[in-house]
């Protein structure tokens, strides 16, 4: 009996944690919709959403019962167990992987020592739910969505690499609480500043999100790989694709901003607790990638895949290298 | 699943899952370095490339399945090859012997996963891991020479030349004279 216990107990701490940061990131996306289509109105002279309770604050709410009580349209040709589990897949991945960031110091709900890793394996099988999805759908436009999205996603996970490997490179660890330590005295944007952009613009495409939405652009390909979904199987997918973006945002003031440092340790900052930090930071990249989207005009596909492999690459690949020689010339490795 | 599934789709995504559980079984023996490179490579990477050929490639499910039946020959006699070796491994347990030569990799135990594959790759084999990256290379030079082919006919954008175009010198400003104007 003390054996189950001690066995349940762990997990049902656990269980608690996984519950903390679902409703975390779930409320993150909730406003976040909100956020951003205020954004994209204030840019182009509109109001945005008003309407549904005060500012239009309940509007994400109304979205989420109208979507959930819609009925599911399954294509009579498409393949159906594939169909069904392709968005369950890019949002059970999108969600899983917040399970090793760190919102503060001890804050995490697995502290993994490999927690960078975990986190690249997980947003590198994100490509399967859009892949699978465009295919089950076995249409024309879902398809050639799914290809793109594929060989994007592929492309640019490189160059994401490329640039943990430097960060990771001044750190000397592959914990997320250390890379975050590793930033008490300066944060990484400063000395890292190119790879910072790199990054930046590397995440609005491995996400697809503007100006790099090809797999969904409306006036070439209809929705993309989504076309076909409806109700809550296209709820799935938009809530995956905003926890990813989420993610990317964490990513980034992980990596570069410090996490939840303060930006200079002294009293009145030190007195704000460091979640509270974390989720400025976050939001502040939010924003900037909401602005993104609302003043970027598209990219052209041959332009996507050029920028990926011609530019990026060789500047990040550079950037190792530079990085690795300085470490090693003025003895600076951790 | 991977071999008798019908749909050549459904043995892709057989063939990934049971990466992701070989990198469960990884994970369980206690090398999570492994488990989360595997997982990054075979199913991030190479598994995304074979799924997307597969779908490209417009397959026949039913001439397939003829065709199966050619291949029985050969792999009816290496399945079975390599079901005896795996037989012969769990019930003789050939590598009694060997646990000195895996007792040497365990001094640094209290070194994490990552630290201790690192030490051993760059210190213990580092020329064995120059030569595999170096015909890895050699590999990807050669796939790239075989598809690269120059066509005269295509038509490429070159953006520098775009970006740096300006009216002064892509525009040319001519006199017209219409037939009948009275100047």
């Amino acid at each position: 009996m003390a054996n189950l216990i001690d066995y349940i107990v762990p997990i049902a701490i656990l269980f608690f944690h996984s519950i903390l940061v679902l409703l975390a990131v779930l409320l993150m996306a909730y406003f976040g919709i909100y956020g951003e289509r205020k954004i994209w109105a204030a840019v182009q002279l509109r109001r945005g959403p008003n309407v549904v309770g005060p500012f239009g604050l309940l509007q994400s709410a109304a979205d989420l019962i109208k979507l959930l009580f819609k009925e599911i349209i399954i294509p009579q040709e498409a393949n159906k167990a594939i169909f069904i589990l392709a968005p369950i897949i890019t949002c059970f991945v999108a969600l899983s992987a917040w399970a090793v960031i760190p919102f503060s110091e001890g804050w995490v709900v697995s502290d993994l020592n490999v927690g960078i890793l975990y986190i690249i394996a997980i947003s590198s099988l994100g490509v399967y739910g859009i892949i699978m999805g465009g295919w089950a759908s076995n249409s024309k436009y879902p398809f050639m969505g799914a290809m793109r999205s594929a060989a994007q996603m592929v492309s640019y996970e490189i160059s994401i690499g490329l640039v943990i490997i430097t960060v990771l490179l001044c750190v000397g660890s592959l914990n997320l609480t250390n890379i975050v330590m590793a930033q008490r005295n300066i944060w990484f944007v400063f000395p890292l500043f190119p790879m910072f952009i790199i990054f930046f613009i590397s995440a609005l495409a491995e996400t697809n999100r503007p100006p790099f939405d090809l797999p969904e652009a409306e006036a070439e390909l209809v929705a993309g790989y989504q076309t076909e979904y409806s109700s809550s199987l296209f709820m799935l997918y938009f809530l995956g694709e905003l926890a990813a973006t989420f993610l990317m945002c964490a990513m980034i003031t992980i990596l570069f901003l410090g996490g939840w440092l303060p930006p200079f340790n002294i009293v009145p900052f030190t007195l704000i607790p460091g979640a509270v930090w974390f989720m400025l930071k976050v939001a502040t990249i939010f924003f900037l990638f909401g602005m993104v989207k609302a003043i970027v005009p598209r990219y052209r596909y041959d332009q996507l895949m050029r920028l990926g492999w011609k530019v990026f690459l060789p500047i990040s690949l550079f950037w190792v290298v530079l990085t690795a020689s300085f470490l090693f010339i003025f003895n600076l490795m951790p | 699943m991977v071999v008798f599934s019908k749909n050549p789709i459904n043995s892709v995504l057989f063939l990934i899952f049971s990466f992701i559980n070989t990198a469960g079984i990884f994970l369980i023996a206690g090398a999570e370095f492994l488990a989360l490179i595997l997982v990054i490579v075979y199913v991030g990477a190479v598994a995304v490339l074979f799924l997307f050929v597969i779908m490209m490639l417009d397959l026949d499910v039913n001439q397939l399945k003829g065709e199966i039946k050619k291949y029985y020959k050969v792999g009816i006699p290496i399945g079975l090859t390599i079901l005896v070796e795996m037989g012969l491994i769990i019930f003789l347990d050939p590598f009694k012997n060997e646990s000195a030569f895996l007792n040497k990799w365990q001094v640094n135990s209290e070194l994490s996963n990552t630290e201790r594959i690192g030490e051993v790759i760059y210190t213990d084999y580092f020329y064995h891991f120059q030569i595999s990256g170096l015909i890895l290379l050699v590999a990807m030079i050669g796939a790239i020479v075989l598809t690269l082919r120059h066509r005269d006919y295509v038509k490429r954008q070159n953006a520098e030349e775009q970006i740096m175009r300006d009216p002064d010198r892509s525009v040319e400003l001519k006199d017209l004279r219409i037939k009948g104007d009275s100047q």
